[in-house]
């Protein structure tokens, strides 16, 4: 972990002003994101929560820049954000390092240093020694662990994550956790972080917003004052957690 | 289960472990081997049988004995090496410009959506399109000469070599693509790093696919397209029908299989080798 400098400022701030998104044409259109206006400060570690239906995926994509907002503007300090989803998306034929290059290599950052930093990387993330595997011949956690390292191979001070960790074992996300949250006290990148779990939320951010359903807005802010390093079995962190989910329930409800 | 554990972690039977499951290259080898060999073995025998039953004179239908004997003669003639050079030389030179016109098309496709619409299924009807009709038209244009050959090989290859290529783009998973535009790939880069990559195994059974169709055009070729100072493996047979030579015909016959099947068997271990690596095969 030590290898990892500090980074003399935080990450780029992320607004959201006004932004709406629809799909559909005519009577099938469908508001995802209606008006919606959020802020992440520099360096500020956001989870938003909601249910499906949200405009949580949504939203990340146009804050990636992978889709356009219908109105509204959505401002990254000009930085291209890394995205990190909820399956790995590695290329099968790289190898794990390959993987890790390939952010660096599209940057084109000569093969030497590519290599270097990848390396580099891949043991931040725990994975010393899986340089030359495959994804199939990782395990989910482990490639999760190299997705990681590919986003942050970005070098982005933004990072999106899209419910990162569902797919993965309890025992696993938690290590990841804990591994993401070191990687974001000594880097303190902006992120964006979006998930179902009230208790995963609680566990990394310093704020938790909560987006109602059809079509998406915040409905609910959250601020977590809890010292860090964190534990996700940590009573005040459950009772907020708790507290969240309430709040979530009722949101669902009044939706239906 | 101190025992347990020790031979758990003895280092000797973790490699017996991994002898069972990886066995040497010589075991492997003969695996694959004798189930061929027992193949070709029941088709000699059968041939030799139908020979036996007096079905047909022995100088139209020689046995299997008389032909092998035949072909170890002529694979110690400098004629038959020349026949098997010209017809190979045709054979990489139209695959190859198969290659290039079929990939280049097969790009062209799957990066206009007019041009999809306009010849995709141009490409699939050309593909089931028996080559040999091409001749006809190959000679009057062409005339009897290599670029009549040349030509329709090239139209019997360059679908299914464009036609994986097409396919492999389009399976391409979404996700990857994604990702690729999330890391800053546009147009060409994200072609050469992520969507050409990840259609290779397809379109690598798209070569398997072309090479068997320009083998088969070849051939076709030959038997159609006399050019009387060349000797090639296709006028070799046609010679030998009119000699009456039967030995000389099944001769000539084995060597058009023998290479055919030699040929396809080299793209299959290069392809099962791209899918074992990207992760689709054990």
């Amino acid at each position: 972990m030590s290898v990892l400098p500090l980074r003399p400022q935080p990450g780029h701030p992320i607004s959201v002003d006004g932004v709406s998104k629809a799909f559909g044409r005519g009577r099938d259109r469908v508001a995802a994101l209606n008006g919606l206006t959020l802020r992440v400060g520099p360096g500020e570690f956001v989870c938003l929560v909601g249910a499906s239906g949200s405009g949580k995926s949504t939203l990340l994509n146009l804050v990636a820049g992978l889709d356009r907002a219908g109105q509204g503007t959505i401002d990254t300090g000009g930085v291209r954000p890394a995205l990190m989803f909820q399956e790995p998306a590695l290329m099968p034929w790289l190898t794990a390092q390959q993987n890790v290059e390939l952010p660096l290599r599209l940057r084109r950052l000569t093969g030497g240093h590519s290599r270097a930093e990848a390396e580099r990387l891949l043991a931040l993330v725990g994975l010393g020694g899986f340089e030359r595997r495959l994804p199939h011949e990782l395990s989910g956690g482990m490639r999760q662990r190299v997705a990681l390292a590919r986003a942050l191979a970005q070098d982005a001070d933004v990072l999106l994550m899209d419910e990162p960790f569902a797919a993965l074992d309890a025992i696993t996300r938690d290590d990841l956790h804990t591994e993401l949250e070191q990687l974001w006290l000594r880097r303190r990148m902006t992120v964006l972080f979006v998930t179902h779990n009230a208790r995963e939320a609680v566990r990394l951010a310093d704020r938790v917003l909560l987006l109602s359903s059809r079509p998406g807005r915040v409905a609910a802010e959250f601020h977590v004052n809890l010292p860090r390093p964190r534990r996700i079995e940590n009573a005040d962190l459950g009772v907020l957690a708790a507290r969240i989910g309430d709040t979530l329930r009722e949101l669902v409800r009044d939706g239906d | 289960m101190a025992t347990e554990l020790r031979l758990l972690a003895g280092k000797s039977d973790l490699s017996t472990l991994d002898r069972e499951r990886h066995p040497p290259a010589w075991r492997r080898g003969w695996r694959a081997t004798w189930p061929r060999l027992a193949a070709v073995a029941l088709l000699l025998a059968a041939w030799q049988a139908v020979v036996l039953s007096g079905w047909e004179p022995d100088y139209l239908l020689p046995g299997p004995a008389a032909v092998l004997s035949r072909l170890g003669e002529e694979a110690r003639s400098g004629v038959f090496y020349q026949a098997l050079g010209t017809t190979g030389a045709r054979a990489v030179a139209g695959f190859t410009l198969a290659l290039v016109i079929g990939s280049a098309t097969g790009l062209a496709v799957v990066s206009s959506g007019t041009l999809r619409t306009a010849v995709g299924s141009l490409l699939t009807g050309l593909q089931s399109m028996p080559s040999i009709a091409w001749f006809p038209l190959a000679i009057l244009l062409f005339g009897l000469s290599e670029a009549a050959i040349t030509f329709v090989v090239v139209l019997g290859a360059a679908p299914a070599i464009a036609n994986g290529l097409i396919s492999g783009i389009d399976q391409v998973p979404p996700l990857l693509l994604r990702y690729g535009r999330v890391a800053g790939a546009r147009g060409l880069s994200l072609y050469r790093h992520v969507a050409l990559p990840a259609a290779l195994p397809s379109f690598f059974g798209g070569l398997k696919q072309g090479w068997a169709f320009a083998w088969r055009s070849l051939l076709a070729g030959e038997l159609l397209v006399m050019l009387g100072n060349r000797s090639s493996l296709g006028a070799r047979l046609n010679f030998a029908r009119e000699l009456g030579d039967s030995e000389g015909l099944l001769a000539g016959m084995l060597v058009v299989l023998l290479v055919g099947m030699l040929v396809d068997a080299l793209f299959g271990v290069a392809g099962r080798g791209i899918r074992r690596r990207w992760g689709l095969a054990e």
